[in-house]
């Protein structure tokens, strides 16, 4: 069934990545049409796995195994085998979570707010940046679920009537951290597998082999593209996009009202809610550079992935890199401002204290590092943008440890001061989480459509209608 | 663009439009190879009477409602009204478990009362404190509803469709715009209408049977 209609007719590589406001950079390279974008994308999960493929995903459910062993391990003998102590309660569980859910909030911010903005680049990204948004949730639902203590009660968090005659308490952030992290990965989950419906159809249309038709064409529901499914798609898809923009910034909100409401100087300041949305869409570009470089060379991608698109990313990192930076800056203008003895100390305490190694990591990591992405030389190379985004990846998992650790370490009273030192378990834990991370990831860049192949057609100009169309045939309502 | 048949089928480009016999003839099916030529057709069919048809495409033609004379969903409205029982469950969950002024009826069985808390001195009708939940609950009603009535409403699942049984129709999910007319049309005549669809730029028609 596959055929290639016309060759790619140009071949001199294109410069997308001017802006000159003339003339609109095109998002699709390589000369591909419709067939052409179809085979790119599809000819990988109809291919044999690269034998590259079965190495990354071996070595990843390896290390995803040894999450799963490790959290039996846990359960068995309990929760000592962590670093975790009093005052230090939190320790790295919570360090993890808020690290993963961070990294998920670009890919909603690319489905969701880019979509609102009507930026047609992010079409060619979105679907991957949503799976690294699931993903990364997974990880983040594990570790608060394994930290309660006792995990076979964690149904205990969820309303329901029970004999006991109890209820959550729903003045607590903890459980408002409950309904916002279960809203976002189920609502997460719905809106990328909405998307990936007519994709699906695609490679059911495509699959040769029986399995493959069987489960594509089951999951792809029937989907004939008519036109009147495509209109109530298109509205169900921007009501979704609608919603999933208050929801991304409730979220990483709800996040750090864990921390802001409790009394602890450092953490109780009203200007953790932005902040901490700033720090996970920082976070979460980094991640989606540090998978869309390699990938888009890995799958000959890079006329659907161009340059332009990792050029956005790039600067997207650096603009909201510059706000955590600010944030960073004015939390120690608000220490100082407020006069408050225990808030001065804490702050003076984190650069010069006992966590002065992570603080340090976290200020040349995320404000410092990546400031090489000012150059435009430096946002073309493949090098200079992962050293970027590898900084910002462990700047990013530092300001947590600093936030959690050197707050909680030095509260008012010096008797309860303590010191944390994280134990083997904790650290192939973190360790172990990339695997479950990268095993879910592999699995879906192998068995489904990794870019939006029915929405990138849209925005390539063969989409609309030419010639002697009057200008009532295309009216600007219903699309993208 | 060059034209090129799948190569997995062995049709004609333009099969005989008569019937077989006892099948019963579903629809007209209409292979375009570009978005100009299917839109126009769409809106010659519409002005020449048919009105039980559809456009298949790969992705969703600007302009194409207009022409099919699609009406707006009634989507936004089921997702709004979903929207509002999230919020009054979030309302009535917090409020009924956590404040000290809700009436507890006869009806509701003991267990269902639960306790009241009194943690760091918080007071029982702290409303601000419900805002999260009741918040994330209306997101949740009105997402869950954005996409289910959106399946339903396009009554999916559908694992059969008369259209699947043509060899032509798996490129609609790739490179092929179909506009199919059906046979309860009143206009439609197994011969006239594939006849008007070729006329109208279509590089194939093909009858398909129920």
């Amino acid at each position: 069934m596959a055929t290639i209609t016309t060759q790619p007719h140009l071949s001199a590589p294109v410069d997308n990545t001017n802006d000159d406001p003339r003339q609109r950079a095109p998002l699709v390279l390589g000369g591909r049409d419709f067939m052409g974008v179809t085979d790119a994308i599809t000819e990988r999960t109809e291919a044999r796995p690269h034998i590259a493929w079965w190495i990354c995903f071996l070595t990843a459910v390896s290390f995803a195994l040894m999450f799963f062993s490790l959290i039996g391990y846990l359960f068995a003998t309990g929760v000592g085998v962590w670093g975790n102590n009093q005052p230090i309660a939190w320790g790295f569980p919570i360090i993890n979570f808020v690290f993963w859910v961070g990294i998920g909030h670009a890919g909603t911010l690319i489905s969701a707010v880019l979509f609102l903005f009507r930026q047609n680049w992010r079409c060619s990204i979105n679907r991957f940046a949503e799976a690294m948004t699931i993903f990364a949730v997974i990880c983040a639902g594990i570790f608060p679920g394994i930290h309660v203590g006792r995990p076979w009660l964690a149904y205990w968090l969820f309303p329901f009537p029970n004999q006991m005659a109890m209820w959550p308490q729903f003045r607590s952030p903890l459980l408002w951290d409950v309904f916002a992290v279960s809203t976002y990965a189920s609502v997460s989950t719905l809106f990328w597998y909405t998307g990936m419906v007519p994709d699906l159809a695609t490679l059911r249309d495509r699959c040769k082999n029986r399995v493959g038709q069987f489960l594509y064409g089951v999951f792809s529901l029937g989907w004939n593209g008519s036109s009147r499914h495509w209109h109530r798609f298109e509205r169900a898809y921007i009501l979704l996009a609608a919603l999933c923009t208050p929801l991304v910034l409730s979220v990483h909100s709800v996040v750090s009202f864990d921390f802001a409401v409790a009394q602890l100087p450092g953490w109780h300041t009203t200007v953790f809610p932005p902040y901490f949305v700033a720090g996970a869409i920082y976070g979460g570009f980094a991640m989606v550079l540090t998978l869309a470089v390699p990938c888009r060379a890995m799958f000959g991608i890079k006329d659907i992935i161009t340059d332009r698109h990792i050029d956005n990313c790039c600067k997207v990192m650096l603009g909201v890199g510059m706000i955590c930076t600010y944030a960073y800056g004015l939390e120690f203008f608000t220490a100082w401002y407020s006069g408050h003895h225990f808030e001065q100390f804490t702050f003076l305490n984190r650069p010069f204290g006992s966590a002065w190694l992570s603080y340090g990591s976290l200020f040349f990591l995320n404000c410092i590092g990546p400031q090489i992405l000012w150059f435009r030389w430096a946002r073309r190379n493949v090098w200079t943008i992962m050293f970027a985004a590898m900084c910002v990846n462990a700047g990013m998992w530092f300001e947590r440890y600093v936030i959690v650790v050197s707050s909680l370490s030095r509260d008012f009273l010096p008797s309860s001061w303590a010191d944390f030192k994280p134990t083997w378990v904790d650290i192939w834990m973190f360790i172990g989480s990339f695997g479950l991370f990268f095993t879910n990831f592999l699995l879906f860049l192998k068995f489904l459509p990794i870019v939006a192949i029915a929405e990138v057609k849209t925005v390539m100009p063969e989409a609309h209608a030419h010639g002697h169309a009057t200008p009532d045939d295309v009216p600007a309502s219903g699309g993208h | 663009m060059t034209v090129t048949d799948p190569p997995s089928t062995n049709l004609p480009a333009h099969p005989s439009p008569t019937t077989p016999g006892d099948e019963k003839v579903f629809a007209v099916l209409g292979e375009f190879d570009n978005v100009t030529d299917v839109l126009h057709a769409t809106q010659a069919a519409h002005d020449a009477g048919y009105r039980q048809m559809d456009v298949h495409s790969p992705f969703p033609i600007h302009g194409i409602d207009d022409a099919l004379g699609v009406k707006p969903t009634i989507l936004p409205w089921l997702v709004l009204g979903m929207g509002l029982t999230g919020m009054t469950t979030g309302v009535l969950l917090t409020t009924f478990t956590m404040t000290d002024f809700m009436p507890q009826p006869d009806f509701v069985p003991a267990n269902f009362h639960g306790y009241k808390f009194l943690i760091s001195g918080k007071p029982f009708n702290s409303f601000a404190a419900y805002i999260p939940v009741i918040f994330e609950l209306t997101i949740m009603f009105s997402a869950y509803t954005a996409v289910f009535a959106m399946f339903l409403l396009n009554k999916l699942p559908l694992l059969y469709h008369p259209f699947f049984k043509s060899h032509r129709f798996r490129r609609v999910t790739q490179d092929r715009f179909f506009l199919a007319i059906e046979s309860r049309d009143g206009n439609f005549d197994a011969n006239e209408t594939p006849a008007f669809l070729t006329a109208r730029g279509a590089i194939s028609t093909e009858l398909i049977h129920d």
